[in-house]
């Protein structure tokens, strides 16, 4: 049956369902129980933003805090991975990966080509991206077109409950490694989501919202920024189509295309910043596979080539809007250059 | 007269040949290598081979290990195939990697085989993930993390000792200390003198041993694995030892002392150490090493002609197993 949930509690349940179901999976990370050898209560934390909480309550033997360790905890997931476990680790955010970062492009990604075939890793690490949070240039970060490079990871970013718990489930069971990115301003959005355990297949995009003018290409918080956008063209008569690409790597390039043939109007939207972004990386695929469905230049509206600001008007400026995103539908509508 | 060995006959003989193994495979390698038959960047483990044998006769196929750049010895003396990891070596199909990972990624899983591993350092966290399976496991198995004298610098390494500490992980971090990182030497990279401090600002007991003593690896490997085992946590084994060639293949030493090589070699070799003493104590007869040499060749021979005979991988060969689905 589906109540309304969270996306926090949405992957608290994730991770509970699966713990019950299979007793390989393990669930590691920094304060994911908290309190660990302090005088006070265990559970403290239940992970950065409580993500976790609770879980400590039913299988306090497979969740493991750690210690500040970024790279030997993910390399020990890995390692575990290889050796028969189905280890979740929590990155706490995705800007710390650029100190465990050997362990995910070069070790977990690798094995199972480099090894010829025989290795499996099936580890997900979970990690918070994106801004909003006023939390500056080092807790803040959308640096999914970072991993969705390297060949042997797999990159999810959910919009939704329902997504984050099917994905989620689906991400655990996965023989592959894969980078489960949530973002840290959705974690309070509800939606509705069955109480019964259910995989979502990785690489399959959605279309949340049909259209025939324009089609407006994204994934995680920029989702919300567009529905908001085609909301406001549709009072103009501008009838977007938006698709949320949910699994970046794989990648269904099949939707998209689809929705272009109709629409003719491309707009890609990112979080991440502009160069070698899953925008233009959407943007040039389209132009390589369906470049007569086209009618107009493509549009990408994504963060600026800057770091994320502190200040609280700086951020909102950084941070890709609905706004942004309508003038650019009616820039690729209208076939005006910037 | 008492066996003056703290092991089996049986297991001197195996000993034995696993070294001369790898001394034959090594040198052959230095040969071919300069021939220009080989690909690629080759480390060799020549004159190390008694610390990765003296470890490794006390693992199981369950017990894992990770391993370094220098890798052979360690596969070889793991078990894996040598015939496959000379195919891997040549870059064909076949190989222990089917030609995708080559001699500094060779990895046998169900040997317990990790991989070498071309980043250095990058094998120890791994190691605390296979300890901590063989924990959930609870039968008893362990894990080994190697890691050269240069790589003991590592923050992966580092912090690879304070895990396991922390997680009471059953695993054993070799530190294989040849005397240089590279062309830099260890007394200049390293800050502390000894590995024992080091592993005590862990909170890890440590315990330095000659390398190149057969038996003396053995028994001090014996005492951290089998502690290990028991539940009593991580240790460190420094093994210090010596290299007989160059960092890499091509590498023209110029960094290395004048005679040091000859000296090595003429004072220092471990299988010689090792066969002065078992025919000296009169436990293993001349011509049974001399047989084992023997195969040991002719293994080696037949290895490096089924590599060269062995087909290389196709271009579809190019796009596999990147996932196990995608």
């Amino acid at each position: 049956m589906a109540r309304k949930i969270t996306i926090k509690d949405a992957i608290n349940e994730a991770l509970d369902q699966e713990m019950a179901r299979d007793p390989s999976v393990i669930v590691m990370g920094e304060d994911i129980v908290g309190g660990a050898g302090s005088p006070g209560e265990r559970d403290a934390w239940g992970g950065v933003l409580g993500v976790t909480k609770g879980l400590y309550a039913k299988y306090s033997d497979r969740l493991l805090d750690t210690p500040l360790s970024e790279s030997a905890y993910v390399g020990a997931a890995i390692g575990a991975a290889c050796c028969g476990m189905r280890p979740v680790a929590e990155l706490m955010f995705i800007d710390f990966m650029g100190v465990c970062f050997d362990q995910l492009f070069n070790q977990a990604a690798k094995f199972k080509y480099m090894f010829g075939g025989k290795a499996r890793t099936p580890v997900v690490i979970r990690t918070m991206v994106g801004a909003g949070f006023r939390a500056a240039a080092q807790h803040s970060q959308m640096l999914t077109p970072i991993f969705t490079h390297i060949p042997g990871l797999k990159v999810v970013c959910p919009s939704t409950p329902y997504d984050a718990k099917g994905l989620l489930i689906q991400s655990i069971r996965d023989d592959d490694p894969v980078i489960f990115c949530e973002h840290k301003a959705l974690y309070g959005l509800e939606g509705d989501v069955p109480e019964a355990p259910y995989a979502i297949p990785l690489g399959e995009a959605t279309v949340v919202r049909e259209g025939r003018s324009c089609s407006i290409v994204t994934y995680g918080m920029m989702v919300h920024r567009a529905t908001e956008a085609a909301a406001a063209l549709a009072k103009e008569g501008v009838d977007c189509e938006v698709v949320d690409l949910r699994s970046l790597s794989p990648l269904d390039l099949d939707t998209v295309i689809e929705s272009v043939e109709k629409t003719g109007h491309l707009v890609c939207v990112d979080e991440a910043h502009p160069r070698c972004s899953i925008a233009a990386d959407i943007s040039a695929q389209v132009v390589q596979r369906a470049f007569p469905a086209l009618r107009a230049q493509i549009e990408m509206v994504t963060a600026p080539h800057t770091p994320v600001p502190f200040s609280p008007v700086l951020e909102d400026l950084y941070i890709p809007g609905a706004k942004q995103i309508a003038e650019a539908v009616h820039r690729a509508m209208s076939g005006a250059q910037r | 007269m008492a066996d003056p060995f703290p092991i089996k006959s049986e297991d001197l003989l195996r000993a034995y040949r696993t070294m001369r193994t790898i001394r034959e495979f090594e040198e052959r390698l230095h040969i071919d290598f300069a021939r220009g038959d080989i690909p690629g960047f080759v480390h060799l483990y020549a004159g190390e081979e008694a610390a990765a044998t003296g470890i490794m006769l006390h693992l199981n196929d369950g017990d894992r290990i990770a391993s370094t750049h220098r890798g052979h010895g360690h596969c070889i003396a793991k078990g894996v195939d040598v015939a496959e990891m000379m195919k891997e070596i040549y870059g064909k199909k076949g190989g222990a990697c089917q030609g995708k990972g080559g001699s500094m990624h060779i990895a046998d899983l169900d040997r317990g085989m990790m991989g070498a591993n071309g980043i250095l350092g990058a094998g120890a966290p791994l190691a605390c993930g296979a300890a901590l399976a063989a924990k959930y496991r609870g039968k008893g198995e362990i894990a080994i993390s190697f890691v050269g004298d240069g790589a003991s610098n590592q923050g992966m390494f580092l912090e690879s000792l304070n895990l396991a500490a922390v997680w009471n992980l059953p695993a054993v971090f070799v530190v294989e200390n040849n005397g240089y990182a590279e062309s830099t030497s260890r007394d200049y990279a390293v800050a502390v003198d000894s590995y024992v401090d080091r592993a005590a600002g862990f909170g890890l007991p440590g315990v330095t041993v000659d390398g190149t003593d057969f038996f003396a690896v053995y028994e001090a490997a014996g005492e951290v694995i089998r502690r290990a085992r028991e539940g009593g946590g991580p240790a460190l084994l420094e093994c210090k030892m010596i290299r007989f060639f160059g960092h890499f293949e091509g590498d023209q030493q110029t960094y290395r002392g004048r005679g040091e090589v000859e000296d090595l070699r003429t004072n220092h070799d471990c299988i010689k150490k090792f066969n002065a003493k078992v025919v000296g104590a009169g436990v293993v007869k001349p011509s049974e090493l001399e047989a084992i040499d023997r195969e040991a060749k002719e293994l080696i021979e037949r290895a490096v002609a089924e590599a060269k005979a062995a087909p290389a991988p196709t271009a579809q060969d190019l796009l596999t197993d990147v996932y196990v689905r995608y």
